[in-house]
């Protein structure tokens, strides 16, 4: 086993999720096993083959530089869970 | 206690002066109502794709080019995770092991000393919302409101080499930095608005040392001042922490400018686990030479050339740099060129009375209430060049000048403080003067040549300061002996 319980709970505290104690064994097996298929793939000769970063056989897709109306106010704060003074209300964080 | 040496590194954030976001076309403008410059890809709705935007990676491109970088054919961006409200998207746009430009440099020079600070890499990314509190801190509010204007605005990160060693180099690079993005275009450089941010990383070691002490990193330094204090701050508190045997912590601190202080943020350790990866949403980009060519050639007269310049045309070297650190004020001096030969008398004028009214007031060269035209500071110049004015009058001139948008001449008229250099009546005067203080002339002959400026003084006087000083000098020498 490479990944603990441990790092699970890492993980899950990074991306804000919460896995009960009785998940945990499930998750940390469905971890390893992620990883062990990655270790198939590492056996791959890569050999002067450069990473690849996109899957997509596209270069340079970039747009003009031109302003365009987004979205009204109103509707952007209709996301919002709660308003105060024409911003997302949110609890204090502390970095 | 030992002498410690101070090593500074400076990450440098500056906002890009496109009129649209980074990677959408919501208004980058600065000022606006809450809330009104977003749209589905800066909100992080789900399903809503990013596509850069062309002129970011042409400004990061010609900041490199300025700042004597590599230009990085290959760029891709990558996503930097994190959980903070200032976006919404839980992630920022960044680009982490492939940046757009690698090893550059700036030449700074200090107490007349050069100095070359090495440029580690530009990269690009998007700068985040603004979260104003309920509370005065962040520690006394309840809550936050978030505002997503600026979120998703580019920003270009520039990471110096940790080359500096005081607060005064932080400072000069830091100045150097500010002019060149000014000159090249790509950043309005204002640092009480953010769109220009400083953070250091600031360590000490003991003289002698090989290895770097641990680093804290500054946060908050909004202005070239900030910058100073804070560092100088830091390194005391640093050199007290370790002459007390103590070790100083790898932190982030913030920069508290009212109490000339910096407070640790007391950030978790899991907060810098940021998970980079390849941002699936956007395909990498591929540099031309070509492009980054013509972008080369249309780099302008950048600082350091400029400067090559006005040594060339016989300004002094302090005059030189207080000058070309700012475009304005170089735009400003090489109009008032134009109606003037003597530039080092233009160049004083420039750093000495106008540098003042501007510093007392508060304001920029361009400012409209600054009312003296490049070519009225020549005319006045020349005005002293052709004797017209004394320099202590040309101050009166001057003085009015800041009130009135007139020409120096016809200001010299209207108050009447045309220098008198009529050898007749400058004659009459010294006469007169001889005549009325015999102590004086007594004094004078028996050795005491304190007598003269006595009466050069009377003379003045007589003339409420208008009489041309050298003639009436010379002329009493002449009469004396």
């Amino acid at each position: 086993m490479k990944v603990t319980e441990k790092d699970v709970k890492y993980i899950a505290a990074l991306s804000r999720l919460e896995i009960s104690e009785a998940e945990m064994p499930k998750f940390t097996e469905q971890f390893n096993q992620i990883l062990n298929y990655a270790d198939i793939l590492q056996k791959v000769d890569t050999t002067g083959i450069e990473p690849t970063f996109s899957i997509l056989p596209l270069y340079n897709v970039l747009r003009e530089d031109v302003p365009q109306e987004g979205v009204a106010h109103e509707d952007a704060l209709k996301n919002a869970p709660a308003v105060h003074n024409d911003g997302f209300k949110v609890p204090r964080v502390i970095e | 206690m030992k002498n410690y040496i101070t090593v500074i590194g400076l990450e440098v954030h500056a906002e890009l002066k496109t009129k649209t976001k980074a990677f959408c076309s919501c208004s980058t403008e600065f000022g606006a109502e809450p809330n009104t410059h977003v749209c589905p890809v800066c909100l992080g709705m789900p399903g809503a794709l990013p596509v850069l935007n062309k002129r970011v990676v042409e400004f990061a491109i010609r900041a490199g080019l300025a700042l004597n970088c590599d230009i990085q054919k290959f760029n891709k961006m990558d996503r930097k995770n994190y959980f903070y409200p200032d976006l919404a998207k839980n992630y920022q746009i960044s680009q982490w092991d492939e940046p757009i430009c690698l090893g550059g440099h700036i030449d700074i020079r200090v107490n007349g000393e050069k100095k070359r600070i090495g440029i580690t890499r530009i990269h690009m990314e998007e700068d985040a919302g603004k979260l104003v509190h309920s509370g005065l801190t962040i520690s006394t509010s309840d809550y936050s409101a978030v505002d997503y204007n600026r979120a998703g605005v580019p920003l270009i990160e520039i990471v110096s080499e940790p080359d500096m060693r005081s607060a005064a180099e932080a400072r000069a690079y830091m100045e150097q930095l500010k002019a060149i993005l000014e000159y090249t275009d790509v950043c309005d450089c204002k640092m009480q608005e953010g769109s220009l941010r400083c953070d250091a990383n600031i360590s000490v070691m003991p003289e002698g040392a090989t290895e770097f002490g641990t680093r804290a990193e500054i946060k908050n330094l909004n202005s070239f001042r900030a910058l100073e204090r804070a560092i100088e701050y830091e390194v005391e508190r640093q050199i007290e922490i370790v002459e007390d045997g103590g070790h100083v912590v790898q932190e982030t601190r913030t920069w508290d400018d009212a109490n000339g202080v910096t407070l640790s943020m007391r950030s978790k350790e899991e907060a810098h686990d940021y998970r980079y990866f390849p941002e699936p949403d956007l395909v990498p980009v591929n540099l031309d030479q070509a492009w980054i060519d013509e972008i080369k050639a249309t780099l302008p007269e950048l600082p350091s050339a400029r400067k090559e310049r006005l040594l060339a045309e016989d300004v002094p070297e302090d005059n030189a740099d207080i000058i070309v650190a700012s475009k304005k004020v170089a735009d400003y001096f090489d109009a008032g060129t134009k109606a003037t030969k003597n530039l080092k008398a233009l160049s004083n004028w420039l750093i000495g009375d106008v540098a003042g009214f501007l510093n007392a007031e508060g304001i920029e060269i361009d400012n409209p209430e600054f009312r003296i035209t490049p070519d009225h500071l020549g005319e006045l110049v020349n005005l002293i060049d052709k004797g017209v004015l004394s320099s202590k009058l040309a101050k009166q001139v001057f003085a009015e000048m800041l009130k009135v948008n007139e020409a120096p001449e016809a200001l010299v008229k209207k108050l009447g403080l045309e220098q008198v250099s009529d050898a007749g009546e400058l004659g009459k005067l010294v006469d007169e003067v001889i005549a009325a203080n015999p102590q004086s002339i007594a004094d004078f002959k028996a050795g005491k040549k304190k007598a003269l400026g006595f009466l050069v003084g009377q003379i003045m006087k007589a003339t409420h300061g208008k009489a041309n000083p050298g003639m009436v000098n010379k002329m009493l020498m002449e009469k004396l002996q």
